[in-house]
Parts: structure tokens; C-alpha cells; sequence
């Protein structure tokens, strides 16, 4: 692979974690759904470059599915329910923004270091693709941990799946079927969790999860 | 000999950066009014508003002391030394092995100290409270650029300004996720030290926001007429810094002619006037943010700066 394709692959793949620093940083829940949108256009953005440089036509079309249903229809989807559950828009965070940072920037070295320790022999555009996606991919755990919201945390289990499709584009030779199929489980938990959402709210007349605390057992 | 041609070009450089200042500091203005549909004052207004504080009568505070009448002319100087030694339009210039980024942040960080004495000088509320927000600014500032410094200075294997845009120049050096990211912080930290409108209003005296101002109000005449240059110089320095590292092209490169010098010259001037252009913009569009969400704004920057370091050296690739 030449010089400029393997550059302008990992720049992509680089701004994907700088994305989800930003969702990080975020505490308006529109906000944080624009980010999340932004980052599947990012990725969907990388996975065509991949598709262009490793001529891979099958990638084109895993980057037409993020683009169509990650960048346009889940980001809708969630601001009709958070319009219809008609939520507190302000994000709690558990701890500050500055911890929270320092704890990605940590997550990513861990990532970085251990990718990069594990796979010294593999192509280096997929050791540093596949570094990228496993810090995507705590970094959306991170987010998941850190947020109180529910409309934020499923945000952060959506964000995790953009690091799989990154790490599986890298990794030359990932089948179609599989990326299809991740991205259409990922859509039905999508779903799935979108009834979760207003059951929550139904019952404890907030999508804040601290108010589930009270149901776990062991503690009285 | 060839001293003195060197000479003179390096001088050039000194005198350029004082003279354009004020000029980039009124063309901002101008868009900014211009965007928002206003005439706006002409370009040249602020060497008018420096000449009228000259000509004006500096009022002191019974109770300032002489650090309050020297401060202006420290802040001026350090400034100024700074921001000429930022390449402009030609690299490796006589007196560009003292261009180093470290002394540059020092200089800036030496004129921040003296200004912020100076706002607690007086003894006024208003000066205390502007040198206490811009201290705890700079606590984020300084580290966040100094992320970046590491960041460049491992790319080029030196901090010295003339070498890294020259290294840029030679375009070797390709896309890098580190240089975006160092690139996103160095604006940031430059929006927040510069007292633009994320962080700071530089048009307002609404006491409960403003930094920058809070600290001067006391100065007037020639005093506050320096400041205010050294203010425009240093908008200058940080626009000319991103542009000589990250926008290296029609640099003017030791040992080649006239042409060359003039060729960088008109580059240089369509990349202040681009910047400007893009400061105004952004400035318009976007509202100021509380003081207290300055910190995590900073916080980001330093994050930035450090997962550039970061991803520099475990990267294996470059």
C-alpha cells in the first residue's frame, strides 16, 4: 500500500477516536446524538477509503449501512424518543469531564500498548486500525459507565459498534455476511432497547438508571 | 559579505510583524462586523485608536506602584521578541536558532505573569478577579502547548521553528493523526490565549465576563496603547505559528533570491487574511461559554495534546 492511501486511512481512523473523546465531552443529549451521528459518517467514511485502497468492493456497501442506518436513521430515531419521552436534555455524568478524560487517554495507551505488543508481525495499516477500534471500543464502554442517562449509555453501546466494523475492515478478508449481520443485531438491540427505554420510563417516570438501584438485591 | 542583507531581512521580519498587527487585528473586526451586516469601523481603525492613546495623558492609580508603569512596556517587548521570531514569510534567517518553541512559550508565558501582577496591582476587585481567571487558564494552557511543542519536536527531532517548517516544507512528512490532532489543540489554546469568543469577548466589558479586559482597565493612555499592540502581536504570533507548521507552502528557504522573499511575502499576507477570514467566522457563529466550562474547553486541548504525544510514540509506523 502506497504512502498517501495507508496516511489518509489512518488520519480516518485517528479522527474516529478523536470523535469519541468528543462524544465524551458532550453534555447536551442533542448534542451527544450529533457527535454520534458525525462519528458514522467518519466511519463510514473510512470504510469506503478502505474499500477504495484495499479494492475491496463488498466495503462499499458496509459503508453505505453505517452511513444510512448509523448516521441518518439511528440518530433520528433516538431524538423522536427523546422528544417523546420528553427527557431532562442535560446530560449527569457520574464524574467531571477532566476525569473522564484522563481515563479515556489512559484506556487508549492501554489499547495502543496492547495491540500493538500482540500483532508485531500483522500489516501495520491493520495494526493500527485494529489499535483505533479497541479504543473506540472502550472508549464507548467508558461512556456507557460514566453516563447516568439511558438515552446516553445506549449512545455509548452504539458508539462500541463503530469500533467492531473499523477493526473488521481493517482486518483484510472480514465476509460480508458477518459485518451484515453484526450491523442488523446491533439494529434489533437498537429496538429492543428503544422499548426498554419507555418501559424504564413508564415505571420510575425517568430514564435515569440510579433509580434501578433500588431493585438490587443483596444490600438491605 | 552576507551579514548584512541577513540583517536586513531578519529586521524586515521584526518590523513586519509590528506594522501588520494592527492591521490583522482591524481586518478581524471588519469581517466580524461585515457578517453580521454591520459597516463596522475601517480597517485601519486601530492604528488610529494606538495614535489617539499615544497622544493621550497616562492616568495612574494613587496606590500603583512602578511595577504598574513598567508592565505595559515588559509585556510589549516580550511580545514582540515572541512574535518576531515566528518564521513569517522566510525560514532560517540570521537569528533563527533562537527560534526555539520553548522560549517563545516562555516569552508568552513571562508577559502573561506580568500582566496578571499588574491586574492585582491596583488593588480593584475587577483587576484581582481578570488575573486570577486568566492564571487559572493558563495552568491548562501552558501544559496543553506544551503537548504539542512534544509532539512537533518528536516529528522534526528539534524544537527550533526554522527546522520543523522547514521539515513541513520538504513535505516528507505526509498526513499524521498526531499533526491533526496537535493542529485542533494549538487553535484551541491559541482561541483561549488570544482572549477570543469561546473563551473570552475581546469587544465586551460585561464585568462578569471578561478576562483580558478585567486586567487593563486601569491603564490608560500610551500604557494601554501598548498593550493593546501587544495584544495584536500576539494574535499575529499564534496565526503566523499555525501557519508556518501547518501551512509551510511559499516559505521562502535560505539561499534563494529576492523573488522568493516577495513570493512569501503575498503568502504569507493570503494566510493571515484566510485566517483572519476563518476567526471572524468562527467567532460569529459560535457563543462565548461560561468561565467555568473554560476548563474542560482547555482540558479538551490538553487531552488532545497529549493523546498526539501519545499516539507519536507507540505508533510504529512513522
Amino acid at each position: 500500500m502506497n504512502g498517501l492511501a495507508f496516511d489518509v486511512a489512518h488520519l480516518l481512523a485517528g479522527g474516529l477516536v478523536l470523535v469519541s473523546f468528543m462524544m465524551l465531552y458532550q453534555d447536551r443529549l442533542y448534542a451527544l446524538l450529533n457527535v454520534f451521528a458525525l462519528q458514522a459518517v467518519v466511519l463510514s467514511l473510512s470504510v469506503a477509503w478502505q474499500a477504495w485502497a484495499q479494492d475491496a468492493p463488498h466495503l462499499y456497501i458496509t459503508a453505505a449501512i453505517a452511513l444510512v442506518l448509523k448516521a441518518i436513521a439511528i440518530p433520528v430515531a433516538l431524538h423522536r424518543i427523546i422528544a417523546r419521552l420528553g427527557i431532562q436534555r442535560q446530560i449527569e455524568t457520574v464524574v467531571g469531564v477532566g476525569p473522564t478524560m484522563m481515563a479515556g487517554i489512559a484506556l487508549v495507551a492501554l489499547s495502543m500498548v496492547v495491540m500493538l505488543r500482540v500483532t508485531p508481525e500483522a500489516d501495520p495499516l491493520a495494526r493500527e486500525d485494529l489499535a483505533f477500534a479497541l479504543s473506540v471500543l472502550l472508549l464507548g464502554l467508558l461512556m456507557m459507565v460514566t453516563r447516568h442517562n439511558a438515552v446516553s449509555q445506549v449512545v455509548g453501546f452504539m458508539s462500541i459498534e463503530n469500533g467492531l466494523i473499523l477493526a473488521g475492515t481493517g482486518a483484510k478478508g472480514m465476509p460480508l455476511v458477518v459485518e451484515i449481520s453484526v450491523a442488523f443485531s446491533v439494529l434489533v438491540a437498537f429496538i429492543v432497547i428503544g422499548i426498554f427505554l419507555f418501559r424504564i420510563r413508564e415505571r420510575f417516570d425517568t430514564v435515569d438508571v440510579q433509580a434501578l438501584d433500588r431493585f438490587r438485591g443483596g444490600q438491605q | 559579505m552576507a551579514v548584512i542583507p541577513a540583517l536586513v531581512v531578519q529586521g524586515t521580519q521584526m518590523l513586519l510583524v509590528l506594522l501588520l498587527a494592527p492591521l490583522l487585528t482591524g481586518f478581524v473586526r471588519k469581517v466580524k462586523a461585515r457578517l453580521v451586516r454591520r459597516l463596522g469601523p475601517p480597517v485601519l481603525q486601530p492604528y488610529l485608536d494606538l495614535l489617539r492613546l499615544l497622544r493621550k495623558e497616562a492616568v495612574l492609580a494613587e496606590n500603583a506602584s512602578w511595577l504598574f508603569r513598567v508592565i505595559p512596556y515588559l509585556i510589549f517587548a516580550t511580545t514582540w521578541v515572541a512574535a518576531a521570531l515566528v518564521p513569517t514569510f522566510a525560514i532560517g534567517l540570521l537569528f533563527s536558532w533562537t527560534a526555539d518553541l520553548i522560549a517563545i512559550i516562555a516569552l508568552l508565558g513571562a508577559a502573561r505573569f506580568f500582566l496578571a501582577l499588574a491586574g492585582m496591582d491596583v488593588g480593584t476587585s475587577f483587576g484581582g478577579i481578570g488575573s486570577s481567571r486568566e492564571v487559572m487558564f493558563a495552568t491548562l494552557a501552558e501544559p496543553a502547548m506544551i503537548m504539542i511543542v512534544f509532539t512537533l519536536a518528536l516529528i522534526a527531532g528539534s524544537t527550533q521553528l526554522s527546522s520543523i517548517a522547514g521539515l513541513m516544507l520538504s513535505s516528507g512528512v505526509g498526513l499524521r493523526v498526531s499533526l491533526g490532532l496537535a493542529l485542533i489543540a494549538l487553535i484551541m489554546v491559541a482561541l483561549a490565549e488570544n482572549a477570543r469568543v469561546p473563551v473570552d469577548n475581546p469587544a465586551t466589558h460585561l464585568e462578569l465576563t471578561m478576562v483580558h479586559e478585567a486586567m487593563v482597565l486601569e491603564y490608560s493612555g500610551r500604557h494601554l496603547a501598548v498593550i493593546e499592540l501587544a495584544a495584536s502581536l500576539k494574535l499575529l504570533l499564534y496565526m503566523s505559528l499555525i501557519a508556518c507548521v501547518f501551512l509551510p507552502w511559499g516559505l521562502a528557504v535560505p539561499g534563494t533570491g529576492v523573488t522568493a522573499l516577495l513570493v512569501g511575502m503575498v503568502a504569507y499576507a493570503a494566510k493571515l487574511a484566510v485566517g483572519g477570514f476563518l476567526l471572524a467566522t468562527f467567532e460569529t457563529a459560535i457563543a462565548k461559554m461560561r468561565v467555568f466550562r473554560v476548563p474542560d474547553f482547555l482540558g479538551a486541548a490538553l487531552m488532545l495534546g497529549l493523546l498526539a504525544t501519545l499516539l507519536r510514540f507507540v505508533s510504529r509506523s512513522f
